[in-house]
């Protein structure tokens, strides 16, 4: 008999997911979409004044990464669960929480990757300083990071309830109020020229601690939902 | 294992004594503050509105005691898989929720003659309201999940991360807070209080505090017999 | 290799509600067990628990290689197959994905499945699938991986007579090679197995 090491069974499901989260459900275009739709409501609700656009932009634009986010995570487990594909992950020789950190990875790589490359362009669009593209890609990669890890808590939480997906929302937003606290900070820090050393190294701190928090929490709650 | 319906009937049977005693003292204690709380001096700047505090502090802490109990039901309900701890969380969770209410709408109502605003985004208001968002969520999944134990595990994990979180949020809206220099009004210690107020003050926390423990002790017990009545039906079902 | 498979006072739980009482058997390489019993008296909730999804309420799970103990950690991971009556397939995924998934998730050789006549199907989409045929395609995992246990829960109910026989010509070479097999049946296989019947526990002892 031949046991497949770690390391390739993990790449094998990466593989599988990433495929599944590139090609299914529409793909990273319905996040892409909800993410340009909702920038564009911003002018229309607020009025074209773009000294007041422009100082919020940062902002505004942080908050729509995180409802973009969170969107695109709903459906996170709940495929492999309806379809007991679960069954067949639970056998192999990962840990039942690597199977879910393995899986919100995969995600991230295929939507929040996706959205972060977007979100210096909105921003400018919004009005925002061109000069802070960089920094803002930076804090993009690390809070949508962050947005992933938790959301995935509230995902595997919210699994096989009636109207998930309005309950893992509510589940998560307060849990996503650090990352976007240090990462609007960041920008304005940004905008005023001020060092925003400070609120990316607290947006770094909060992703490891996602990182670490998130595959316990979500092993926990996909035991307890695969009974 | 002992089998699980003889822990919560053996703890039914400990407690149930302990009630009458409870709501007895409660009210008792909660007569005399009360009195008390209209007895006391005026405060010399903010006169009759003071008097506020004395329900606003104590639900605050309950607010905060009840959501930290909650979490230490949630560890024994998901660690020991005590099905008395997860009757416990359940049953303390939506009192909790009507105590942070309590606590922000007072909170408010003092704040306006004080502070002269019903609202203020410093980072303890903001945690009490992250606090209700918490219980609402709790409250939601153990609505949202049909299987009452996999409601439960979800609720404690969530509980339990929830804690662990609480702090950074704090932290968070207050390291918010110094970047919008100028934003805060008062500071957030308060005022330093009068002792002829601190009496009232401790006779209404000790009094609403004996009388959620008899309010939690009977919300467990119901708790634990409608299993146990979803238990027979589910039994008779089958026949 | 004798293996030996000992469950002792097993209790579990489905929610809240006590299924099973203490149960006790015992399995050894080349046998068979035929699980029966009516429906909701918790088939299911053994096969899942002998899986390791679900941890029992009391009692041991133990299996002994030549006497000496394998770890719970390792027997999972390797030694235990599980086919319940959901196929565990993701439909917009064709035949050939999802082999080739679990061979390289699982370790196992896509060669050994040739006997299951997957071929014409493997550039389908798994939703295009009749329900014999997705069972069929579950077995392959079986085929692909050798392990040691299979936990079969209904593994006959989709198929048809032809491949009735043929899956339980599989089960029967699978007991010679020295594996073990619990399924989960209503109609008796068509070889000798050791019957197991659950039943209710007593309303004293489920405390209701």
């Amino acid at each position: 008999m031949s046991h497949p090491s770690l390391l390739s069974a993990s790449l094998a499901l990466l593989k599988r997911d990433l495929s599944m989260t590139l090609t299914r459900g529409g793909g990273p275009l319905l996040a892409v979409g909800f993410f340009i739709t909702l920038m564009a409501m911003i002018p229309l609700s607020l009025g074209p004044d773009s000294s007041l656009l422009s100082r919020i932009a940062p902002g505004v634009t942080w908050l729509c990464l995180a409802l973009s986010t969170l969107l695109s995570l709903e459906r996170l487990f709940e495929r492999d669960y309806d379809d007991a594909v679960f069954d067949v992950l639970r056998l192999g020789p990962l840990p039942l929480e690597l199977v879910a950190l393995l899986k919100c990875l995969s995600q991230w790589l295929g939507t929040g990757l996706i959205l972060s490359l977007l979100t210096p362009l909105i921003m400018i669009i919004l009005g925002a300083e061109p000069s802070l593209a960089l920094i803002s890609l930076v804090a993009a990669l690390l809070g949508s990071l962050s947005f992933a890890l938790i959301g995935g808590i509230g995902a595997s939480l919210a699994l096989g309830a009636r109207k998930g997906g309005v309950l893992m929302a509510l589940l998560v937003l307060p849990f996503y109020v650090p990352p976007v606290i240090f990462g609007a900070g960041l920008m304005q820090a940004a905008q005023i020229s001020a060092s925003p050393l400070q609120a990316l190294s607290f947006l770094a701190a909060y992703a490891l601690f996602a990182l670490a928090l998130a595959p316990i929490a979500m092993g926990a709650a996909l035991r307890s939902a695969l009974n | 294992m002992i089998n699980f319906l003889a822990n919560p009937e053996r703890f039914t049977r400990v407690t149930a004594p302990l009630r009458p005693w409870l709501v007895g003292l409660g009210l008792a204690l909660m007569a005399w503050g009360l009195y008390l709380c209209f007895a006391s001096p005026e405060d010399y700047q903010q006169g009759d509105t003071v008097r506020i505090m004395y329900i606003h502090v104590p639900f605050a802490y309950l607010s905060m005691a009840l959501y930290a109990a909650i979490g230490i039901a949630s560890f024994f309900g998901l660690i020991f898989r005590h099905a008395l701890a997860d009757a416990a969380a359940k049953a303390i969770a939506p009192v909790g929720a009507v105590f942070t209410v309590i606590a922000l709408l007072t909170g408010s109502l003092w704040g306006k003659p004080m502070w002269g605003t019903w609202w203020e985004w410093d980072g303890r208001m903001t945690s009490v309201l992250v606090l209700l968002l918490f219980y609402i969520g709790y409250i939601a999944i153990h609505n949202a999940i049909e299987d009452e134990q996999r409601a439960a595990r979800s609720a404690a994990i969530l509980a339990l991360v929830g804690l662990i979180n609480l702090p950074i949020i704090k932290f968070s809206v207050e390291w918010w807070n110094t970047l919008h220099q100028g934003a805060s009004v008062f500071r957030a210690d308060g005022p330093t209080i009068a002792p002829a107020m601190l009496w009232p003050l401790f006779v209404m926390i000790a009094a609403t505090h004996i009388l959620t423990a008899w309010l939690i002790l009977v919300r467990i017990d119901s708790e634990i017999l409608a299993r146990k009545y979803r238990a027979l039906r589910a039994r008779l079902s089958y026949n | 290799m004798p293996h030996i498979l000992m469950v002792t006072d097993l209790s579990l739980r489905k929610g809240y509600n006590l299924l099973i009482h203490k149960l006790n058997f015992t399995l050894s390489s080349g046998e068979a067990i035929g699980l029966t019993g009516e429906n909701g008296v918790g088939k299911t909730t053994l096969m899942r628990t002998l899986a390791g999804f679900q941890t029992p309420d009391s009692g041991a799970i133990c299996a002994t290689e030549n006497d000496v103990q394998i770890e719970s950690e390792i027997w999972w991971s390797e030694h235990v197959h599980f086919l319940g009556h959901q196929d565990a397939l993701s439909p917009a995924r064709t035949v050939s994905q999802e082999l080739e998934f679990q061979a390289a998730y699982l370790g196992g050789d896509l060669g050994k499945v040739a006997p299951l006549n997957l071929k014409p199907l493997l550039d389908l989409e798994t939703r295009y699938l009749s329900a014999g045929q997705k069972r069929r395609l579950s077995c392959a995992r079986l085929l692909m991986a050798p392990r040691l246990l299979w936990l079969l829960d209904e593994p006959m109910a989709p198929l048809d007579s032809a491949h009735r026989a043929l899956v339980a010509e599989l089960m029967q070479n699978h007991l010679e090679e020295g594996g073990m097999i619990i399924a989960a049946v209503h109609d008796a296989l068509p070889f000798a197995t050791t019957g197991l019947r659950l039943e209710r526990p007593a309303r004293e002892v489920a405390g209701v």
